[in-house]
């Protein structure tokens, strides 16, 4: 996302991944597919990412524990599809871990004050919201997660630890073939 | 200084002799379980081995484990092709612990994986599923984690970058009340912590009522301590976890009990007295908003449900059977029963519980996770009104966001039954 976007979204306590993806969309699993149904029961939301009226690459902005509940992925991947970041007071477990795997941007930013429209910066410690002038601290991730960010993802830095572990110990034991 | 259990449990699964809140580590897993979203597990687990010119197979197909449960029979041919598409991967990788759409052997993966014995105190679960606590109850370390960290340890036989969590003790002396049950506690427990009061840490349960605790309560708890936001439920191994794993799963191996120092350190120790506690109720649309029943009596009541991972067993189905027994379900109200396996729907068809539960009107649904999420099976109509046995009563959550839903143990779900409203139990009585 460029450096400075709007806020899209702004949502209280306790938003579950019931909310972010309804449970009775999770027959969809592809990040190709799941964006169509982001935010769906905030129909009116959904209806203008869907036509374009809010465009990729906003920001999401929430209060505490964001993305409680079910450990679906499809709540993270459906945000990543539109680009979003995330900036919450904080996170639920699963769902910060998934973000993470996926690339999602999440911003852990405990006193932030935006509301919807506003424009904000985020910098590597703290994210401005150039609409009101003011400055908020923004917290590091858990430190066993940024080595995933670094990577790319989840997907990259197993593919590098898969290599590593394989060269390292070569594959499961294999059965002796039996040759005709 | 001492260790809790998910401590001890993390040092063996890194072969260190001691590991302390904060560490940073890569745990060897023993179970690795997924549903019905295995299939984007496979997409991810395939995507790793991508470019490494190596054959995308799993690390131990022994330790893998895949219940279909979710979406049972398939609700759309969506679903039926994914199943399909996760079928053909459990063959061509040998995966043994496969639990497919049968009247055998199937039912949802949080009974399944007791009811084998595919747990045991001591182990490192993960599973693509929030409620994967669950198997804390056996004294496992078990968490829920999103299918692309699945697919790593599908590929590497470890959870990458866990942090080693603190751990909350929760002592609960004292003995339940008539018609309380563990449900009743663990919804009082998560009102008290608040939905986030666990997050990133581990709940260790303690005291006479969990000594005294069968099993299927424990499951119920542990189950439930995602909804305070815990990475895992635990309760310490103990004669009750070896029984049933003896006598349930046909154990016949080893039992060995992974148990805290006398000395552990917690970040915090909760003291509940059972004997104080009421039938708790869980009101839309958050589950740590929590109250004791007398503040929502009369409620009325369009489905009942009773079932799920939570609350589909054996000896909750009887409870429901014990109130409802030769009465009826009062008219416009319509309650659906889900066991949480088939092997305890055909114990409760034997004993005559199922029976007892039709003929007062209840709608028998087959083992699965049903209406729980929302999928089939059950939604809610716009306005409608649900009180259920489930663990959760999101905004949406039972198919409809102009629904919505309460929760409560089975009891209270079978006294409000026969009334359609919401009703305390302790005044219906059996």
């Amino acid at each position: 996302m460029p450096e400075m976007a709007k806020v899209i979204l702004k949502l209280g306590d306790d938003i579950s991944t019931d909310a972010i993806y309804p449970g009775r969309f999770m027959a969809t699993v592809l990040p190709t597919e799941t964006p169509q149904f982001a935010f769906a029961d905030y129909a009116e939301f959904n209806a203008k990412l869907k036509s374009g009226e809010v465009a990729p690459g906003g920001i999401v902005v929430a209060a505490k524990n964001f993305g409680c509940g079910s450990s679906r992925e499809q709540a993270a991947s459906t945000l990543k599809g539109w680009d979003i970041t995330v900036v919450a007071k904080n996170y639920s477990r699963i769902f910060l871990q998934n973000s993470i795997n996926l690339g999602l941007r999440t911003v852990i930013c405990p006193s932030l004050e935006a509301e919807e429209g506003d424009e904000l910066e985020i910098l590597a410690d703290k994210v401005v919201n150039r609409t009101s002038g003011k400055e908020f601290p923004t917290e590091p991730l858990p430190p066993a997660r940024q080595a995933i960010v670094d990577a790319g993802g989840l997907i990259p830095y197993a593919r590098q630890k898969l290599v590593e572990m394989r060269k390292a110990a070569p594959a499961a034991p294999v059965a002796p073939q039996i040759y005709n | 200084m001492g260790m809790t259990v998910v401590e001890k449990i993390l040092a063996r699964a890194t072969c260190r002799s001691t590991v302390k809140v904060g560490d940073v580590v890569e745990p060897a897993v023993d179970l690795a379980m997924s549903h019905e979203n295995a299939a984007l597990v496979i997409n991810q687990f395939q995507e790793i081995f991508q470019d490494t010119g190596m054959d995308a197979t799993v690390w131990d197909p022994s330790k893998i484990a895949i219940i279909f449960d979710h979406r049972i029979p398939a609700e759309s041919s969506k679903t039926a092709t994914n199943q399909k598409k996760i079928r053909d991967f459990v063959a061509t990788q040998g995966i043994t612990k496969f639990h497919d759409i049968r009247g055998d052997e199937g039912g949802i993966c949080h009974q399944i994986l007791p009811e084998y014995g595919y747990v045991r105190p001591g182990y490192v679960v993960v599973g693509t599923d929030s409620h994967t606590t669950s198997h804390g109850a056996l004294g496992a370390f078990a968490f829920g984690l999103g299918a692309t960290e699945m697919a790593a340890v599908w590929a590497l036989g470890r959870v990458l970058n866990v942090e080693v969590p603190s751990s909350i003790k929760v002592v609960v002396n004292g003995s339940f009340g008539e018609w309380i049950a563990p449900k009743d506690l663990i919804l009082y427990l998560i009102g008290r912590l608040t939905a986030e009061g666990a997050n990133f840490r581990v709940i260790e349960f303690h005291g006479s009522a969990i000594s005294k605790m069968p099993v299927s309560g424990r499951l119920t708890i542990s189950n439930m301590s995602m909804e305070a936001g815990a990475t895992a439920g635990i309760v310490p191994a103990d004669d009750e976890t070896e029984l049933y794993l003896r006598q349930e799963a046909g154990v016949t191996d080893d039992i060995e009990r992974v148990l805290p120092d006398a000395d552990a350190v917690y970040e915090q120790t909760i003291e509940i007295d059972a004997a104080k506690l009421v039938p708790q109720i869980a009101k839309p649309h958050m589950v740590d908003n929590v109250s004791p029943i007398d503040e929502v009596e009369g409620v009325e009541l369009n489905q009942i449900v009773i079932g799920s991972c939570t609350n589909g067993r054996l000896d909750d189905l009887e409870i429901a059977a014990a109130i409802l027994r030769g009465k009826k379900v009062a008219r416009g109200t319509r309650m659906l029963i889900f066991p949480a396996s088939w092997r305890i729907y055909k114990r409760a068809l034997e004993s005559g519980v199922l029976m007892d539960l039709a003929d007062a009107g209840a709608f028998i649904v087959n083992p699965g996770c049903g209406c729980c999420l929302g999928v089939h099976q059950g939604a809610l109509g716009d306005g409608e009104v649900a009180l259920a046995t489930t663990n959760r009563n999101f905004k949406g959550r039972m198919g409809n966001p102009e629904g919505e839903v309460y929760l409560c143990s089975p009891a209270t779900a079978a006294a409000s039954a026969l009334t359609g409203v919401i009703t305390d139990p302790r005044k219906v009585g059996a």
